[in-house]
């Protein structure tokens, strides 16, 4: 920086308080965003977690714990957040079974390769709200098609989204049909990106087929399988828009089996107007969210070296 | 994507041989490919074939209509404020989109590529607002567009989405990319520093930008809590809002349900078809960093 000096003279200023000018007058706009859009709700949902408020009454008096208990001890609560998991734990590893097993397939199939892969892409780009309508037809369990093909075949009508202990599969799948295609493409992905060289030491010591698959492409693929688990998981925890249209007329489905913490959420704030309990309800999915992150960022600080 | 490197000692049976083998399993992996294409296609036919067919018919048994008919595109578009719903979201997923690449990506080169004081708390304010999720910020929201006048707004369906962490963040990383001496030369040349980032760093990092676009773009087009929220009027829904309450409000004229649900898929479908490749290029590019 030998000509600092020079444009010290020239500018009054030197080049790096010049260029630090700059910097801050490109990052007004996007910070004063940040934390009016971001970071200060998150601080006012925290502080209605901790008040009694209605949104009309001008009155907010602080309850402290108050809301915390009164969601714990909602059982609709529990049951949301059981469900929450029940998706979730089905859910994730369906569709990483199911698109790491179309990856694999994808992969011997040279031709139409590409065909294969958008088409399975082609819901993950799908609007969810009518999806979520078509699927909701599809399940009409007097005129929709699966019943169809269970009555041609000899299998007994099923009710799926209006049986208790159905619903929440029958919107899972959903979910999973959504997601396969991105599922498959992040695998493509990651099995490209094991180099051939280690395949070929294996065949050398002569492994094949299985050992193969178990003790090359799952250790190597391991960093993809994180990242998928995790996104999918996040993905679960904050499942809303499907379970609200595919189970529009009876909200949380026949009773409350589809419910999750989001619609939860919605229901307590938007229909009862309970700001204080639905709050709280989000402060506690954030907490579930900030774990999942953390661990995910342990995970991924150990080095991953081939 | 590129192709795997073609392994320079052709060895029989080992190597890209024992992944690439072909044989008579192969039209066992056709088969599958084929099958499991058939049943994502499936709910894409069966929207179609329902909305092609009449108010009765759809309770009869056969699949096929027998009797196509677009009486029914025609009812939904004549009853409900359908075009105004699908130009309500281009309007609203456009102007976030330009707003959100626009800032993401200077605020990405800022980070990476200008030294001031203060850049690791700038990063950090960012980086904590990546693990906030939006249904903590609904409530909040909600109370401030009800004192400041936003409520059934354009402005109070976009401002969540005119930037985004995840953005800063991916653009941050490729800015990563943009050579020092590259921005140096030019700043010799007598380049300002907003054009450095308009005419140097904005063209090297085009890939990124381009799947930036499509995903923020998807996102607010298909974005469903807020606007659910935050919009009251029927001129005021976005496609996601009208479809839903319009469905609702249908109860068993599936045949319309259908046919509004087409309505707005068709047209996202035909863009991936030409998109295809960027899109799903996009995904790995962005999902895997």
């Amino acid at each position: 920086m030998g000509n600092d000096t020079e444009a010290a003279s020239s500018a009054g200023l030197s080049l790096a308080a010049r260029r630090a000018l700059w910097a801050y007058a490109f990052l007004a706009a996007p910070l004063i965003f940040f934390v009016i859009i971001r970071l200060i709700p998150a601080a006012a949902a925290l502080f209605i977690s901790l008040h009694r408020w209605n949104i009309v009454s001008p009155q907010r008096p602080f309850v402290g714990l108050a809301n915390f208990r009164e969601v714990s001890s909602d059982a609709l609560f529990w049951k949301a957040a059981v469900n929450t998991l029940r998706y979730a734990l089905t859910g994730v590893p369906a569709q990483l079974l199911l698109g790491l097993s179309l990856a694999l397939l994808l992969r011997r199939a040279t031709r139409l390769r590409g065909f294969f892969r958008a088409l399975y892409f082609l819901p993950f780009v799908t609007p969810v709200v009518a999806a979520s309508w078509v699927w909701q037809w599809m399940y009409s369990p007097s005129f929709g098609p699966l019943n169809r093909l269970f009555d041609a075949v000899g299998l007994p009508p099923q009710a799926f989204l209006r049986r208790p202990d159905q619903a929440l599969y029958a919107i899972t799948a959903m979910v999973v049909w959504e997601y396969l295609g991105f599922q498959v493409v992040i695998f493509l992905a990651g099995l490209d990106a094991i180099p051939a060289v280690f395949y070929e030491a294996a065949a050398v010591d002569g492994a094949a087929g299985w050992r193969l698959f178990r003790h090359i492409t799952v250790p190597l693929l391991n960093p993809t399988l994180v990242f998928s688990a995790v996104y999918g998981v996040i993905v679960y925890l904050q499942l809303f828009t499907q379970v609200l249209n595919m189970t529009f007329g009876d909200q949380g489905g026949p009773l409350g089996s589809t419910m999750t913490v989001v619609l939860y959420v919605y229901i307590q704030a938007f229909q009862r107007f309970r700001m204080g309990p639905a709050a709280a309800a989000t402060v506690i999915l954030f907490g579930a969210l900030l774990v999942i992150t953390l661990l995910q960022l342990r995970v991924f600080s150990r080095a991953v070296e081939y | 994507m590129a192709a795997p490197a073609v392994s320079p000692v052709a060895r029989p049976g080992g190597g890209q041989a024992l992944i690439m083998r072909r044989g008579p399993g192969d039209a066992l992996v056709y088969l599958a490919l084929a099958g499991g294409g058939g049943l994502v296609a499936f709910p894409f036919v069966w929207m179609l074939v329902t909305a092609l067919k009449g108010p009765r018919e759809i309770f009869e048994l056969h699949f096929w209509p027998q009797a196509p008919t677009v009486a029914n595109f025609a009812q939904v578009l004549g009853a409900t404020q359908f075009p105004r719903w699908f130009l309500n979201s281009l309007l609203v997923a456009g102007i976030t989109t330009l707003s959100a690449v626009f800032l993401d990506s200077l605020t990405g080169y800022t980070l990476a590529k200008l030294r001031f004081p203060g850049r690791g708390l700038c990063f950090v304010v960012i980086l904590s607002t990546l693990m906030i999720p939006t249904e903590m910020l609904v409530i909040p929201w909600y109370a401030m567009s009800v004192r400041l006048g936003w409520i059934d707004t354009y402005w109070g369906i976009m401002f969540p989405g005119l930037t985004s962490a995840f953005g800063v963040f991916l653009m941050r990383q490729f800015m990563h990319g943009v050579p020092d001496e590259l921005l140096d030369a030019a700043r010799i040349d007598g380049l300002r520093e907003f054009g450095l980032f308009t005419a140097i760093a904005m063209p090297l990092v085009r890939p990124a930008l381009a799947a930036l676009s499509i995903f923020t773009f998807l996102g607010n087009w298909n974005a469903f809590i807020w606007p659910l929220i935050v919009i009251q009027t029927p001129a005021m829904r976005t496609l996601p809002v009208g479809i839903a309450l319009f469905s609702g409000e249908a109860g068993s004229a599936w045949h319309l349900i259908m046919a509004a649900s087409s309505l707005a898929v068709l047209p996202v479908l035909a863009v991936f078809v030409v998109l295809q490749r960027q899109i799903i290029e996009g995904v790995v590019l962005t999902g895997l960093r």
